[in-house]
């Protein structure tokens, strides 16, 4: 694959100059040059130059296969907001330590921030061999170009075979920029994650159609070997003050990066601190609550437990609560260890998003309510009357 | 303004069915929709339309019958629609539908904004939005939440996070995915209808795109699905009634063993 310009039919005539979307062409002594580097083979020259047929872009078969032999290691994305890692970047390291053990590799984790070198040697505490640390003034949040540029970089570089990064907002909006560019195979949303140690392959499983489908998937002949994985599955890596590893930290050549998007602010929205997808106790309400000041019943229960606030559809489209506490197939999937749906029936959209909790209570008065099809303790039972004395009952106990 | 929407044919929802002895899809008497994050594309494109003026353009890649979805969009307010098919792109992955739908686009003329759904509802994968904004070299801000401000240079959003959103410039031509909070879709109306019933559909196969053909299909996918299964169905456990005080007994300690609150 590839543009080429047939300097003898060239006549210098800038033609395609101008049609170039991508500034990639200048006329250099009289003939057409396509940097190729900016081009992206739109073709718009091909067609400018019809007169003249001097460019031609053939479409042979790849014929840069890849030496999967130069791939080896295991890469973790490492994700930090204002310079603290987050916590799905733990359960990367946990699962990329146990994958990299069972490979007999090592572990990679890159980290890009702005100083965060004490952050970036601890994670050879949490089980990284290496950390590959980019640090730059200008890494203090995710920039879309920056990260999808870097990581790139990264990847050339250091040839991971497999390379995992938390299927967060941030992880999933830049991750596929990456295999794009490198033509890697990527799987989105991962809940399960293993190896064949003879083959060097990478099998990820993960949810398709709201949950009602599991698939597993492998990238035989590409690198690398890409997942983005979903929080609260994997286990997070436990310290040990005692690992050792090298860190290397790299800096960023001015002028390297084009960063086209502008960050002009950033708004939290959610009421508690408490990140739903994070939380390991989430506490629901949906159309059961009745009105929006009952609300405030789910509030006080989470509040009791450290718990994080979730809602059904019919609880946000009510305006109740802000979307970003929705839990369901157009809202946010979750597996926090405890799920508490009050006042929630059970849609098959609302189950996708939070069926795989591992811990399920379902507090509903109509007993065939479908919730508790998938919930381990069913309580029948008035929301209204049950929450309050619920969370009594739990202040109680914590003494709070 | 010229607008590009990528929209995908999707199962309905509801009516997803899987054979329990194959693991596979009941695809037989399931009708096909527009893929509901598409839905706001479309309708985010329109309104940009109203506002400002231009042209919506509709891409779908799928086998014939997926012209459907392109009159579905054209009866809301689309003006031209797209189907991608050839029986070279079958067994494409999220790479290789990146890369098809990023040689169609090519081919469309000045475009100053695409917009994508946030994901489809049957892969899931959200992948193919940014997919094609970087095969076409372009800027891309995903989980668009708002459009602020637009103009034939740039665009404003706000892009939903975990905890909130961020509010984004970019320059266009650019690519955005959307999120259902945007706004609310319209309903065809009987003119729209009936426009739909009569527009033409351009018909691309892998030939009249820009793509190298080692890339497209099967051929051109890294992924493979090894196997597809059916999840283990919770079973549902213990249901109890009665006195709320027994029921906030049990509750509790059920919570208490669970080892969870600290």
């Amino acid at each position: 694959m590839g543009i080429k310009v047939d300097i003898e039919k060239c006549i210098g005539c800038k033609l395609c100059v101008r049609s170039c979307a991508q500034n990639a062409i200048e006329v250099v002594n009289g003939k057409a040059f396509i940097d190729t580097s900016k081009c992206n083979l739109c073709a718009a020259c091909v067609e400018a130059c019809k007169k003249y047929q001097a460019i031609t872009i053939t479409k042979e078969a790849r014929t840069d296969a890849i030496d999967l032999s130069e791939f080896s290691n295991v890469a973790v994305f490492i994700e930090q907001h204002d310079g603290k890692v987050a916590g799905v970047s733990y359960e990367m390291l946990g699962e990329g330590r146990k994958l990299a053990d069972q490979l007999g590799e090592k572990l990679i984790a890159v980290l890009l921030g702005n100083e965060m070198q004490q952050a970036a040697e601890e994670l050879i505490k949490y089980g990284a061999d290496k950390v590959y640390y980019v640090d730059d003034a200008n890494l203090t949040t995710f920039k879309d170009d920056t990260y999808a540029h870097l990581i790139t970089q990264f990847v050339n570089n250091e040839k991971p075979s497999i390379f995992l990064a938390g299927a967060t907002a941030i992880g999933r909006s830049f991750i596929p920029k990456i295999a794009a560019t490198v033509w890697g195979g990527l799987v989105a949303d991962c809940t399960k994650l293993e190896v064949d140690p003879e083959k060097k392959l990478l099998l990820g499983t993960r949810p398709a159609f709201g949950g009602n489908l599991m698939a597993t998937i492998i990238c035989p002949h590409h690198r690398p070997q890409m997942a983005t994985v979903r929080h609260k599955v994997m286990k997070a890596a436990v310290k040990d003050e005692h690992r050792t590893g090298e860190l290397v930290v790299h800096k960023v050549a001015p002028g390297t990066i084009n960063e086209r998007t502008t960050i002009v602010d950033i708004v939290k929205t959610v009421e508690s601190t408490i990140n739903i997808t994070e939380a390991d106790i989430i506490v629901s309400g949906g159309r059961g609550m009745g009105k929006p000041e009952n609300f405030a019943l789910i509030r006080e229960l989470a509040e009791v437990l450290g718990a994080a606030v979730g809602a059904s559809r019919a609880a946000v489209d009510s305006g109740w609560i802000p979307y970003a506490h929705q839990v369901g197939q157009t809202g946010k999937t979750v597996c926090p260890k405890l799920y508490i749906a009050c006042g929630i029936s059970g849609s098959v959209q609302h189950m996708a998003g939070m069926q795989s909790s591992d811990f399920i209570i379902a507090i509903n008065k109509d007993p065939n309510a479908d919730i508790f099809q998938i919930a381990n303790l069913g309580i029948v039972g008035d929301v209204m009357e049950v929450l309050p004395e619920l969370t009594k009952a739990f202040r109680a106990k914590s003494g709070k | 303004m010229n607008i590009v929407v990528c929209i995908k044919q999707v199962p309905g929802t509801t009516q997803v069915r899987i054979n329990p002895e194959t693991g596979t899809l009941i695809r037989d008497g399931v009708e096909a929709v527009v893929n509901p994050f598409d839905e706001y594309a479309i309708e985010e494109a329109i309104r940009i339309k109203e506002r400002v003026g231009g042209t919506v353009k509709i891409v779908t890649m799928g086998p014939p019958q997926a012209e459907s979805v392109l009159r579905s969009a054209i009866a809301l307010g689309a003006d031209e629609g797209y189907l991608i098919s050839d029986r070279a792109f079958a067994g494409s992955d999220t790479w290789a539908t990146s890369y098809t739908l990023s040689g169609a686009i090519r081919t469309l003329g000045k475009i100053d904004l695409i917009i994508c759904g946030k994901q489809a509802i049957d892969g899931d994968t959200a992948q193919v939005g940014p997919g094609v904004a970087e095969m076409l070299g372009l800027p891309f801000v995903a989980w668009v939440r708002k459009i602020e401000e637009i103009n034939d240079s740039k665009i404003k959003v706000e892009r939903m996070m975990e905890e909130g959103y961020d509010v984004v410039e970019m320059p266009l031509p650019g690519l955005i995915t959307v999120v259902k909070e945007i706004n609310t879709p319209r309903m065809a109306s009987l003119k729209g209808k009936m426009r739909a019933k009569s527009a033409k559909i351009n018909v691309l196969n892998a030939t009249s795109i820009v793509v190298d053909p080692s890339r497209i299909g099967l051929k051109g996918s890294p992924t493979q699905v090894l196997r597809s299964f059916v999840p283990e169905r919770k079973t549902g456990g213990e249901k109890i009634s009665g006195e709320v005080p027994v029921l906030v007994e049990k509750i509790v300690s059920t919570v208490i063993d669970l080892g969870v609150i600290k």
